[in-house]
């Protein structure tokens, strides 16, 4: 029994269902609980001692969750708003004593986080309009055109995904800095990012799957009315598959800003470094103020909060559709 | 192929082309990403292996010298310190960020209230950059004053030296590890725990069995094959650890030299050596090849 047999990827999971309960708060345990069924059962909450029980272990573990995963975040936050002196104290302050949140335009102008953020930034974007223009092309061409051959090409493609990353970091690397027949270097250029990260089976895997299912009808009733296969593209398989669309912009935005080993490698021109090999550098300097370190880092962080709140649903969504069958 | 009319033959002559052309269309289509796959996954594949048996200075051409890249890493060390250090690792990190997910999933799964903020904070930590994790526990692992220690004192515990010794420093790094990524883990569970029928819950109910008989019974034999997937995926992406060693202990700390950053160093720091960099990543593949193989035969086979 796969994940994704039950859940079809279009289909929200209990994260985002949860998400949507929380509004209208359930009266009763029994409730709350309506739909599917755990190992304590309603009939067992019901009970006064059981019911306390539940309310203890809630409030527990939601004080546990508060304490590790958010209050890191929080601390980084606020500590970068902190005096250095303040930072540095044997007894740290859990609110900042004085404000100092010009801390972030420092680092934002003096560290420049700024550049960093904006090469990121364009990195990010690149790498998904060139992941998502050729991926798209080749799952499209794999499900509906079926040329000759496409299940050796799909089959070859697939099998990359056994290659593990750190075994082809070494002569991807030289690939990088010698591209063959054309004999071009790539190294400080944002194509060093953007063509190793088109080669994502995962993602042909993903789209393949989804426009699979684009009902064959739809196609040569477009195509009948006079329809190419660019037009049919674009007209109704594009417009179809928004969730998987989504899905995979947003993990090929995120693993681009996340990455770190193979842009620490091809970037090495501090100038043209993503933010995360820039922060990196800038600790192993050792001059960098902690405050204004944090600062940075927070910043770092913000867009993927951002737009892991935003996305919530396809995140979670796509995690359980791909964790399984990746 | 039965020619025999002038109709077949008439058909076959104006189909032909026009399979032709739709093949060339849909190579079109799929030209670039094949050429990338071709340039940054299949050809490296290849070279990387070729690489394993060459010489590579970039000041003359590529010599092959068979076996002499393996054997030198035999006789090296730090090989089997870091191979000892990757297994290590991953031992920890599979005790910890193996059990604690599907543990923290179990128990999400009966909390009624909140769903969606438990999610959302299990699944922060995975969105931060790697570096930032890194860099902040490095703050938090301060043996001065760093967070853990301060807490530490607070209640008046003994305080550690956290990276800085070489008894906790892996331990540190799989802290680190397992808080950052354990949020894809427990999702992936929480999904799994929410496909099980709930007319088996319903059953064992009726028969009387306890909660824990329950979760023995029901739960754990119905996520067997989502743990044993998650087990194989960790194992790969443990065993490829870099940034935490990397950044918390640095790429020359006996204690914590991993395999990756073995390949690291030996290509991209002191040696330039990609030859013997290539042969270690080939041992590697070979290891986690092993465990990928496996892994994809239990998740296709299944469609």
């Amino acid at each position: 029994m796969t994940v994704t047999a039950q859940h079809p990827p279009a289909a929200p999971v209990e994260g985002v269902e949860g998400q949507r309960r929380r509004r209208r708060r359930p009266r009763t345990l029994a409730a709350g609980a309506a739909g599917t069924r755990t190992l304590v059962s309603a009939a067992d909450l019901r009970r006064r001692r059981s019911r306390a029980l539940y309310f203890a272990v809630l409030a527990v573990v939601t004080v546990l969750f508060l304490l590790v995963f958010f209050f890191p975040l929080y601390w980084m936050a606020t500590g970068a708003l902190k005096s250095p002196t303040e930072l540095a104290l044997p007894a740290p302050t859990l609110i900042p004593r004085t404000l100092h949140p010009e801390t972030y335009a420092k680092a934002w102008n003096e560290l420049q986080i700024a550049r960093f953020f904006l090469n990121t930034a364009f990195y990010a974007l690149g790498g998904w309009l060139v992941q998502l223009a050729m991926d798209v092309g080749v799952a499209y061409a794999l499900s509906k055109l079926r040329p000759v051959l496409g299940w050796l090409v799909l089959g070859m493609m697939l099998a990359s995904l056994m290659l593990p990353p750190a075994a082809l970091l070494v002569p991807a690397y030289l690939t990088v800095t010698n591209v063959p027949l054309v004999h071009v270097n790539l190294l400080n250029t944002p194509w060093a990012l953007w063509l190793p990260a088109a080669a994502n089976a995962f993602n042909i895997y993903l789209l393949k799957r989804f426009f699979d299912q684009i009902p064959t009808d739809l196609i040569d009733a477009a195509r009948l009315d006079g329809a190419g296969p660019l037009r049919v593209l674009w007209s109704i398989v594009l417009p179809l598959s928004r969730p998987i669309l989504a899905v995979v912009s947003i993990f090929a935005v995120v693993g681009v800003w996340k990455d770190f080993l193979w842009p620490l490698l091809v970037l090495q021109d501090p100038r043209a470094q993503t933010l995360s090999v820039a922060l990196s550098r800038l600790s192993s300097t050792g001059r960098v103020p902690a405050n204004e370190m944090l600062a940075g880092m927070f910043i770092a962080s913000l867009p993927m909060i951002a737009i892991f709140l935003v996305f919530q649903r396809s995140i979670i969504n796509g995690l359980s559709a791909g964790g399984l069958k990746g | 192929m039965a020619i025999g009319t002038a109709a077949a033959r008439g058909t076959l002559r104006v189909r032909l082309p026009r399979r032709v052309s739709e093949n060339l269309l849909a190579y079109g289509f799929m030209a670039a990403g094949i050429a990338c796959f071709a340039l940054f996954s299949w050809y490296p594949l290849v070279r990387g292996v070729l690489l394993s048996f060459q010489q590579v200075n970039f000041v003359t051409a590529p010599s092959w010298v068979g076996l002499a890249n393996f054997r030198a890493l035999v006789g090296d060390p730090m090989f089997w310190t870091a191979w000892r250090n990757t297994l290590y690792f991953t031992g920890l990190a599979l005790l910890l960020g193996y059990a604690v997910p599907f543990a923290v999933a179990v128990l999400l799964n009966e909390l009624r209230h909140l769903k969606g903020f438990f999610r959302v904070a299990v699944y922060l930590p995975v969105m931060l950059p790697p570096i930032v994790t890194v860099l902040l526990w490095q703050y938090f692992y301060d043996p001065g004053n760093g967070l853990f220690n301060t807490i530490l004192r607070g209640v008046h515990l003994p305080t550690s030296q956290w990276t800085q010794s070489s008894s906790t420093a892996m331990l540190s790094l799989v802290l680190v590890s397992t808080w950052a990524n354990m949020g894809s883990a427990t999702l992936i569970y929480l999904a799994g725990l929410q496909s099980i029928p709930s007319e088996l819950y319903e059953a064992a109910e009726v028969e009387g069995a306890s909660v824990w008989q329950r979760l023995r019974h029901v739960t754990i034999p119905h996520s067997r094959f989502v743990l044993l997937v998650m087990l194989l995926v960790q194992v790969v992406a443990t065993m490829q650890v870099f940034i935490e060693p990397f950044q918390l202990t640095g790429t020359t700390n006996p204690d914590t030299v991993t395999i990756m950053v073995l390949i690291y160093r030996y290509a991209f720091t002191v040696n330039h050596d990609f030859g013997l960099a290539a042969a270690t990543s080939v041992l590697l593949f070979v290891v986690l090849g092993a465990f990928s193989a496996i892994y994809l035969r239990l998740t296709r086979g299944r469609d």
